[in-house]
């Protein structure tokens, strides 16, 4: 492939050398302007990661973590919230994944390349609907008759988790070389036990990266639990039929208030979430890393 | 795994003559259905959302995505504010973060050395990863104030403080700031999706670029930037569709003032942030009616931005493959 841009004539130098000065010029600021660019990127991550650490770490303590939201003026902590996301987001993360499993072997153990391609614009798409609209549709399929719960709440996040963990696990499914395949049907071993016991086995590592930066979205998102699971009582409750409290609409109803004990809290609760997010996109990269190394090991 | 013995009798070896095994017509069976099932959600919520807002649509017909008011005293309706707020909170994030997602994945791909580059990428990827909620809970304790005392005064004391959309008092929540956090939050995505698109850039295109005497410069402007052009349009229309649905941060950020600002410092609203802001009211359909008229515009501008985005990624890789 070899594709000479016609307005240049490669043998007229006159016109190459001609405001040599200025094209050095441009070189230079435009090197400089990019990397201005990436400094500002990461200057704006470590200055809302600052941020919280200096309004958010003061008001950690073993209380902050144990107790529920206080009623009136009180010290209350964040202890309903955890267990209410900790709860919403299992719950989620298991409707999500088989589905999003099931979903990426179609696209890539049975599906022709037609029907594959669709999926994945389909999955595209659905990634793209804003989660408040996800959220109102939850509301008015689910909530509206049986009022709020942690399994709409769930439900809501589950639409969002699939799209990701499916699309995730389909580009690792494509990347197992197709010697695996071969070498076991040609084993006499069947089509699923193929799919199940070998390739799924070779492709955990990226599901289990996609399954993880899935978590981590879904934990932090707030619009899709407001209309199924917002309005909950100041009690730590690990009932599913319930609204319950989570940590984004804790810090998203504390952060609208003038209190400043509230937003101290509001803080605090936000510290605690950016570092469950942080970690586990650390353990996604390490997930990453290690298939990886084991597909080229292949 | 297959059996060793061989019995006539045996029912699933009828099967397995006619070539079938019910472990696999079982399996792909299962899968078929999941594929079909989260084809059938898409449709599925846009057909719900939509059936939502019908009698809405029917009581305020479409002139509602036109009407300038919002006034539950007096029961009009419109749309307009929160198409407005929308529309121009995400355009003016969209004018900053394209050229610089542009940059800054030029600069990973094509400038840095890896090991400058492979941290600065895991930075700007964590940048997604900041929930939304947090980057307005920032955006409205912090960034909103120093954008109220340092950068509105600022721009008001350059030439473009003339402007109309730049007149008025500075505030903390406004279009302005609600712009400015949208634009963080959609620089990561576009500068993402672009540095894919650099790397696969054929490397003997920008070599023979090179070795014609181009600068590096001119190499990236004339081979890299025309070759993922249509690649570049898609990630720019890929966050807009972000910022478009984005309820959250915004809702923290824009003010939540039911008017058309004249300035962008002033309070203004958008369709995710007004949806939002109405979740503690909202227990019957009837009480939520024009709130669900205003979901299904949200759903439909962002429906359509992402459909052709992926259109333009479509187009893009066939022309790639015909290559």
């Amino acid at each position: 492939m070899s594709s000479v841009p016609t307005q240049v004539d490669p043998y007229d130098i006159t016109i190459r050398s001609n405001g040599l000065r200025r094209r050095r010029v441009t070189e230079k600021a435009f090197g400089v302007v990019a990397f201005l660019s990436a400094l500002f990127a990461c200057a704006i991550l470590l200055t809302v990661l600052g941020t919280l650490v200096y309004k958010g770490f003061s008001e950690l303590s073993l209380g902050f973590f144990t107790k529920p939201r206080a009623l009136f003026g009180e010290q209350g902590g964040i202890a309903d919230a955890l267990v209410g996301s900790a709860v919403i987001v299992g719950m989620a993360m298991l409707m999500a994944i088989p589905v999003a499993v099931l979903v990426a072997i179609y696209m890539s153990e049975y599906a022709g390349p037609k029907i594959s391609r669709a999926l994945r614009i389909v999955l595209d798409v659905l990634n793209g609907v804003p989660a408040i609209v996800v959220g109102i549709f939850v509301f008015g399929v689910l909530v509206v008759g049986h009022g709020q719960s942690a399994v709409f709440g769930a439900f809501a996040l589950a639409i969002l988790a699939l799209p990701m963990v499916a699309r995730a696990t389909q580009e690792i499914l494509d990347v197992v070389p197709q010697s695996l395949r071969h070498a076991s049907l040609a084993l006499g071993v069947t089509k699923w036990r193929t799919t199940w016991n070998v390739i799924l086995p070779a492709a955990i590592g990226g599901i289990l990266t996609g399954v993880v930066i899935a978590v981590a979205r879904v934990a932090g998102e707030t619009a899709p639990l407001l209309f199924t699971s917002s309005i909950a009582a100041n009690e730590v409750s690990a009932d599913v039929h319930h609204a319950l409290a989570t940590l984004p609409v804790l810090i998203f109803a504390s952060s609208e208030s003038p209190d400043p004990h509230e937003q101290a809290t509001a803080w605090a609760a936000a510290l605690v979430l950016i570092v469950f997010v942080l970690v586990m996109n650390v353990l996604a990269k390490l997930f990453a890393g290690r298939k990886r190394r084991q597909l080229e090991g292949l | 795994m297959t059996s060793t013995t061989y019995d006539p009798a045996a029912p699933e070896t009828d099967l397995r003559r006619r070539g079938l095994r019910l472990g696999d017509v079982l399996f792909k069976g299962v899968s078929v259905v999941a594929a079909a099932a989260a084809t059938a959600l898409l449709g599925l919520i846009a057909w719900k959302v939509l059936a939502l807002a019908w009698p809405a649509i029917q009581d305020f017909g479409l002139s509602f995505v036109w009407t300038d008011a919002w006034d539950p005293v007096a029961g009009v309706y419109g749309g307009l504010i929160f198409v407005y707020g929308t529309v121009v909170t995400s355009l003016i994030a969209l004018v900053i973060a394209a050229p610089l997602s542009i940059a800054i994945a030029l600069f990973l791909t094509e400038i840095a050395p890896r090991r400058v580059a492979a941290p600065i990428a895991t930075m700007v990827e964590l940048l997604a990863a900041i929930p939304s909620v947090v980057l307005g809970l920032w955006g409205i304790l912090v960034f909103g104030p120093w954008i109220r005392d340092h950068l509105e005064p600022w721009i008001q004391a350059t030439p473009l403080g003339l402007l109309p959309v730049f007149s008025g008092t500075p505030s903390q929540a406004g279009i302005l700031p609600a712009a400015l956090v949208l634009t963080i939050m959609i620089i990561p995505i576009t500068s993402a999706i672009c540095r894919e698109l650099f790397i696969r850039v054929p490397r003997d295109l920008t070599d023979g670029a090179l070795a014609l005497g181009s600068t590096r410069w001119e190499s990236i402007r004339s081979v890299v930037l025309t070759y993922a052009a249509p690649g570049i349009a898609a990630a720019v229309l890929l966050g807009l569709g972000r910022a478009f649905g984005e309820a959250i941060a915004v809702n923290q950020t824009i003010g939540n003032h039911n008017v058309i600002p004249t300035s962008w410092f002033e309070p203004g609203d958008s369709l995710g942030s007004k949806i939002a802001a109405e979740y503690v009211g909202a227990t019957s359909l009837e009480q939520a009616s024009s709130i669900l008229y205003l979901a299904a515009i949200l759903m439909v501008i962002s429906l359509a931005t992402n459909v052709v985005a992926q259109l333009v990624v479509v187009r893009f890789e066939r022309a790639r493959r015909a290559v």
